[in-house]
């Protein structure tokens, strides 16, 4: 999964810090720095080479070119790229890694994992409950 | 038997790292096989269709992680010799020579709860590790075994030579590893006139070579000891808590 084409994904850019809950029901590319839980389920994430992210994550795919400190829960794959890091749990059906991909912690592979809950039949929506929004940006808010 | 160690550390110590910078190991691409007793004794277990935990000590392999978890097994990955350059480790002991806090590094590496693993792949971490921090880390992995849990660990023999390069070992098969050389890193940097130098980080450098006596010293609050001898100058051995 390469960068995705803006427009496909939410995108948090290098430069915006959120502390908090991050929650939606799409895509999302996180190239900034981001504290506190993902919960995509049934969704994508992508962190960006210049992405750093201290957050337990609960997707359906993670696609990893930076870093992450935290708990991976994906429903489907982990891709680590090879300027992944990686600190903490992965928990997935399947994993991919290039050489060069940094990890410590447990990764254990459950075929069918738990299926995530299924998100309400509402339009695409990215909410963050956040605590401080980045220094001079909008806050990341799509409807 | 504290003598004997010391002299031998005299022949083949060198720093491993700069004290002050952190040394990431680099991989080649070239990769050698060769076969393992030691990996085909642990492979009995390994084959078992009970989901085991494996602790493997060494640089993420991809091949080790897709070998076990496609065998339905958990697999833990820290690397301790790339944990083990951290700047923030280096102190001085009594006699004010420079030494790596063991007790620092106990409290940010292998932290796992007691007899949580079944087996232990230690590789040829010993080999290499900074003096200070080689027996506080086999003891932390003492009590991170299962009883009649394993741990695998390769020691190079006298003959290897001081300069027995640093490999990486990827699990290819029942008995079979390849062996990835983990090399010096060359980092381009600009000078203070603006011409670019390169300057060659110092890569893993074979701390001492331990004998049988040594090795069953290290390792004597293991239940049972086996040598596996070969004949590229490396001694497995495992043993079994």
């Amino acid at each position: 999964m390469d960068m995705p084409k803006t427009g496909e994904f939410a995108h948090i850019g290098k430069s915006v810090v959120i502390k908090g809950e991050l929650s939606g029901s799409e895509d999302l590319y996180i190239d900034g720095t981001v504290e506190g839980t993902i919960q995509l389920h049934g969704n994508n994430l992508v962190i960006g080479p210049n992405g750093q992210v201290r957050a337990d994550v609960n997707t359906k795919v993670v696609v990893i070119q930076g870093k992450l400190e935290g708990n991976i829960r994906a429903s489907e794959r982990v891709e680590l790229r090879k300027s992944a890091v990686v600190v903490g749990d992965i928990v997935t059906q399947r994993i991919a890694m290039e050489d060069g991909a940094y990890v410590k912690g447990k990764i254990e592979i459950q075929r069918e994992a738990a299926k995530p809950s299924p998100a309400p039949a509402t339009k695409p929506e990215l909410q963050v409950e956040a605590k401080s929004a980045a220094a001079g940006s909008t806050p990341v808010t799509k409807q | 038997m504290a003598s004997v160690t010391h002299s031998f550390m005299k022949l083949f110590r060198g720093p491993s790292t700069v004290p002050g910078q952190g040394v990431r190991p680099v991989s080649t691409t070239q990769r050698l096989t060769r076969r393992s007793s030691g990996l085909g004794a642990v492979s009995r277990t390994l084959q078992s269709e009970e989901p085991i935990c494996v602790l493997d000590i060494g640089s993420t392999s991809a091949a080790n992680i897709r070998y076990l978890t496609q065998r339905g097994h958990k697999i833990y990955s820290e690397d301790l010799l790339e944990a083990s350059t951290d700047p923030a480790l280096i102190t001085k002991d009594e006699q004010g020579q420079t030494i790596l806090d063991s007790r620092r590094f106990l409290a940010d590496n292998l932290v796992y709860p007691a007899a949580q693993f079944d087996i232990v792949l230690c590789w040829n971490l010993a080999d290499y590790m900074p003096e200070s921090l080689v027996k506080p880390v086999v003891a932390r992995l003492w009590s991170t075994i299962k009883p009649g849990g394993m741990l695998l660990a390769f020691f190079h023999t006298r003959e290897a030579g001081p300069d027995a390069p640093c490999y990486r070992y990827h699990i290819v098969d029942n008995d079979i590893l390849e062996m990835q050389h983990v090399e010096a890193r060359r980092d381009l940097r600009r000078g203070p006139t603006g011409v670019l130098h390169t300057s060659i980080e110092k890569s893993f450098r074979l701390q001492r070579v331990f004998n049988n006596r040594h090795v069953e010293n290290l390792f004597r609050d293991f239940g049972s000891i086996k040598f596996f001898l070969t004949r590229d100058n490396i001694r497995e051995v495992l043993v079994v808590r």
